[in-house]
């Protein structure tokens, strides 16, 4: 048996465990020391700066990070239509493995998710893989079309956590509105893939300097910031909750915190490849770095990790989005916008914002975990005494190179291979069930050692 | 020095373009002889693979291809298995398994030369790509001032048109700037892509401006689906604002070279009478063409640029090829 079914057997057996030393950041909390966390049977009871209960088992977390668990508000899992791509199975084995405990994954599928059926089976599927909670996203038109509202409270008591046509945006302003003012009745949230599309049509990558250089259709900013400001004046009108999703430019960042300093219930997302690459990766014309909304200029990028300091962003969401490797391998022109980002997002994060801008490491717990269980409602983002342990527990210090061979996602395209990372996930805990472990040193007790003998 | 493939100007420095304009003098003089071919790629294999329709570039490669004596084929892809779902992908490995020297290639999008080249053994000679680069055309336009005024470093060169959606226009800012011209670019708003100044240029938005003090005036064509694309009023508008007319040669060097890359269209951007006309350069440009794409094959195949000064006949003997 290897060192990692050890551990997971050790930890199943164990009555009680005892997970000790590490820094517990808990931002909801106000946390932020070095505790210990008494489990029993995966249950927390208790949390204390060093605790003397005996246990079944010790997990040494010196020099750790323990964090509620992460959740990804928006990722896509392929599955149905696409299981070429990426699966549940595999898709959530990922955000496992990326630390992350939840994912609302995003409806356009093939079909698209927009009936209650189609929830039902996201859910016994995800059940059934048992990696992570998956909260579905319902598109919010019929068949993602922009044109009949889907049975939204339908979709919300099958389990839906909010409505989105994300792949596209809404394009007609009345129905967006109608959306808004639909979606209010039963509080849902509505997450708005903010593009202009008669500007961006056509595009390839951010309109600047590079696509002037390198010849390629660009994506004017204004398509963000003018699709942007469209929908946060629609929630100032309806009073609906609106989350702007992969926001990637300084003027969707200047056009939300307006919005939010009027007091328009809004929030945002940003993805880590915005608060670590550009447009200047597309000079390569590698197909991994297209994606959508486009790698932006270096001022774009400065802006969204502004908007990040101050709260104008208020979460960081991988925008998951595997492709196959054929049809990633073609000319530009031709490939799918898209990269992957579950399993790199906790590493890029602390590579970028905590180590090369100072970020607190509790900032990047709000970003992760705090913030998308107050927008989301999903539950979790706190460690709370009493409840099963939901834990991302991680070493902001451990370096790495990233390698996509390695990756439990299906896909490849990663636009962080080789990349040099200092922050890596080491276990995460769902439910009080270990769903990813990496070299942890796990002491059982005499006691348990001789059980699993 | 030895280039590899030439995927554009952009990544050339100065020496190596003048290099290849040195060696393309070379070429030229072998093209006003009787007998108008050498042996310097005898043996070596070019594939002409064109993805997109081209008629003058893909003639002047082949002319070049044998007058080089080199063994040439073409692959015309446009509208054969390409559209039918084959992937660039298998069309490469196509090409690898045909164990081909050099591949010439043309193709709509951009950056397909690039992707080629990592791909594959055989050296790349970008025919044209998408909105990037046109290199050969800019070499060729380079030869032909250099061969005009002397040369290039002091001029000023007006290019006028779609910069937006002109290959020949990188590649010539690229080209021109490296080699110390002035150039401006000369276009309505529409058609002049974003931070283009940051390429070196100077942005004008009156042909009078542009042209002003101008030693060149290179005349892009206009592609007339712009209009339908919202980037003009009309053709009519854009000849009475842009288009080179008989009369407005006043603000340039009473010397002025005027350049098209082809194919014209008469009465929009340029009068018949000026591309036409004496500062009219535009078919020595098209017999540059040929002795510009014999030297870039030449060199990316490992041949030996002329000695400066020397005349040589190391162009006489055929060599190894490159693969
Ligand atoms: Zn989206």
């Amino acid at each position: 048996m290897n060192r990692t079914a050890q551990a997971l057997r050790s930890w199943e057996r164990a009555e009680t465990i005892l997970l000790r030393g590490a820094l517990l950041v808990d931002p909801a909390a106000g946390l932020e020391e070095v505790q210990d966390l008494f489990l029993r049977r995966g249950r927390v009871e208790g949390i204390a700066p060093q605790i003397a209960r005996e246990a079944d088992l010790i997990v040494d977390l010196d020099g750790m990070v323990c964090a509620p668990g992460f959740g990804d508000l928006h990722v896509h899992l392929r599955e149905p239509g696409d299981e070429d791509a990426e699966t549940i199975e595999t898709g959530t084995h990922a955000a496992a493995v990326g630390g992350f405990t939840r994912v609302a994954c995003m409806p356009n599928t093939h079909p698209p998710i927009d009936t209650r059926g189609q929830i039902e089976f996201l859910l016994r599927r995800a059940a059934e893989c048992g990696h992570c909670r998956v909260h579905p996203v319902a598109a919010a038109t019929v068949a993602r079309a922009g044109k009949q509202l889907t049975d939204m409270r339908e979709l919300q008591g099958a389990g839906a956590i909010a409505v989105s046509d994300d792949g596209s945006p809404v394009a007609d302003a009345l129905i967006m509105r109608r959306l808004l003012e639909y979606a209010r009745t039963w509080d849902m949230l509505v997450i708005t893939h903010a593009e202009e599309l008669s500007l961006s049509r056509g595009g390839i990558m951010n309109e600047g300097y590079w696509s002037t250089v390198l010849g390629l259709p660009g994506i004017p900013a204004a398509s963000e910031g003018v699709a942007i400001a469209r929908d946060v004046r629609l929630a100032e009108l309806t009073g609906a909750r609106l989350h702007v999703a992969h926001v990637s430019t300084r003027e969707g960042v200047e056009v939300i915190r307006l919005a939010k300093s009027r007091g328009i219930p809004v929030t945002a997302e940003t993805a880590p490849h915005y608060i670590s690459l550009t447009d200047e990766s597309l000079k390569s014309f590698d197909p991994v770095y297209r994606v959508n909304p486009p790698l932006r200029a270096e001022q774009d990028r400065q802006a969204v990790l502004e908007g990040l300091r101050d709260g104008t962003l208020d979460i960081i969401a991988c925008d998951h989005a595997p492709h196959t490797r054929v049809a990633k391998d073609q000319e530009l022109s031709a490939a799918p916008p898209g990269m992957i980002g579950l399993e790199t997002a906790v590493g890029v994060t602390i590579e970028f914002l905590h180590h090369r801008e100072g970020f607190d490491l509790s900032q990047i717990v709000r970003a992760f975990a705090t913030r998308p269980a107050e927008i989301s409602g999903w539950g979790g983002g706190r460690i709370r005494l009493g409840e099963d342990a939901d834990l991302t527990i991680l070493d902001p210090h451990a370096e790495w190179v990233v390698d996509p061979q390695s990756f439990v996602s299906m896909a490849g395209n990663c636009p962080f291979r080789d990349l040099k990372l200092r922050g890596r996930v080491r276990m995460t805990v769902c439910d009080g069930r270990i769903t990813h472990e990496e070299g942890l040193r796990f002491c059982p007790s005499e006691r348990l050692q001789s059980q699993l003998v | 020095m030895a280039i590899k493939h030439l995927l554009g100007l952009q990544e050339l420095n100065a020496e190596e373009i003048l290099t290849i304009l040195d060696t393309a003098r070379t070429f030229r003089e072998v093209l006003e002889r009787p007998i108008k071919k050498v042996p310097a790629l005898r043996g070596v294999t070019i594939c002409n693979a064109f993805f997109e329709p081209s008629t003058r570039t893909r003639v002047s490669f082949e002319l070049a291809e044998k007058r080089l004596s080199a063994d040439m084929v073409n692959f015309s892809a446009s509208n054969s298995s390409v559209t039918k779902g084959e992937t660039l992908r298998d069309t490469i490995q196509n090409i690898e398994a045909m164990k081909l020297d050099i591949v010439v290639v043309r193709h709509s999008s951009a950056g397909v030369p690039t992707y080629l080249a990592k791909h594959l053994a055989a050296r790349i000679v970008n025919a044209g790509d998408g909105q990037h680069e046109h290199p050969t055309q800019a070499l060729l336009d380079l030869y032909t001032i250099r061969e005009k005024k002397g040369r290039i470093a002091g001029l000023k060169v007006a290019i006028v048109g779609d910069i937006a959606h002109s290959r020949v226009a990188r590649s010539d800012i690229w080209g021109l700037t490296k080699l110390g011209a002035e150039v401006t670019v000369v276009a309505p708003r529409t058609l002049v892509p974003l931070e283009i100044e940051r390429m070196g240029v100077k942005v004008a938005t009156s042909l009078e401006e542009g042209i002003r003090g101008a030693d060149v005036i290179n005349v892009l064509r206009l592609q007339l689906e712009r209009q339908a694309g919202g980037f003009l009023p009309s053709l009519r508008e854009y000849r009475m604002t842009f288009g080179l007319e008989p009369g407005g040669l006043g603000p340039a060097t009473p010397d002025v070279l005027i350049m098209h890359p082809g194919p014209i269209n008469r009465g929009v951007e340029i009068h018949p009478d000026l591309a036409d006309g004496p500062h009219s350069v535009i078919l020595e440009q098209v017999t540059n063409g040929v002795a510009i794409r014999m030297a870039v094959l030449y060199l990316v195949s490992g041949g030996t640029p002329p000695e400066p000064m020397v005349e040589g006949n190391v162009l006489m003997t055929a060599h190894p090829a490159g693969r």
